[in-house]
């Protein structure tokens, strides 16, 4: 039911919107959140962003997130895609597709993924400046927040 | 003495020097907790990357872990600050 990928290359929002709901009529609501690379941060100019994971670990906790999303809602079916490597501003880093016969479950439910992907899977950004100095994103309070409003 | 490999990510692997290593630990290692300052008196890198527990997590075999977790002998075992995906 859920599509997990790990990947360098940009992905096709549209062609992944085709794929979930391709030969089917019960979905009723279809929820999406796309994640791209901001162009400063703390009123710095980035140039770039990279992100690292750990391939042993990362599909297997996004498989766990999109379970505990199913456990939780109606979903037909749902979509996560992130990528990883050297991002430029502007780029797409994440996508989250969740299709539900109703409205409020996939609404929910991409935010529930989004919450949980950004504190609940082993990726981390790197980001470089303008100037060149590169630093790793320090985890967010607010980022904890939002995925512990679900528990 | 039982044999784990220890995976670093992130800051984490910067400051240790290397993204992995295969390390044998003497028996009286027997979790997390304990791992952590034995790994904190191995080098200078490790003292560094281990300074703060507050900003630490760990997987043993690919799941999510505490100070708690228990080792075993072929334990894969991964060091990373918290997550900054999404």
């Amino acid at each position: 039911m859920s599509k997990i990928r790990v990947q360098s290359t940009d992905f096709d929002i549209s062609a992944e919107f085709s794929a979930l709901t391709a030969g089917r009529a019960d979905i009723g609501g279809l929820g999406c959140f796309v994640g791209t690379v901001r162009d400063s941060a703390k009123g710095r100019k980035i140039t770039a962003m990279t992100l690292e994971h750990y391939p042993a670990m990362t599909e297997a906790a996004m498989a766990r997130i999109a379970q505990a999303a199913e456990q939780r809602w109606e979903l037909l079916g749902c979509t996560l895609i992130h990528r990883v490597g050297r991002l430029l501003p502007g780029d797409n880093i994440v996508l989250v597709l969740a299709a539900s016969p109703h409205r409020q479950a996939a609404l929910d439910a991409t935010g529930f993924l989004i919450d949980w992907l950004k504190t609940k899977a082993p990726f981390w950004k790197k980001e470089t400046f303008l100037d060149g100095a590169e630093e790793w994103v320090a985890a967010n309070e607010a980022d904890e927040a939002a995925s512990s409003r679900w528990a | 003495m039982r044999q784990v490999k220890l995976l670093y990510f992130a800051w984490l692997r910067e400051r240790v020097g290397v993204s992995e290593e295969d390390l044998m630990l003497p028996a009286e290692i027997g979790s997390i907790g304990a791992l952590v300052p034995w790994l904190r008196a191995r080098s200078p890198g490790h003292a560094a990357a281990f300074v703060a527990t507050a900003s630490l997590r760990c997987a043993v075999n690919q799941d999510f872990a505490t100070p708690e977790t228990p080792i075993a002998a072929g334990d894969e075992i991964a060091f990373f600050p918290p997550v900054t995906g999404g």
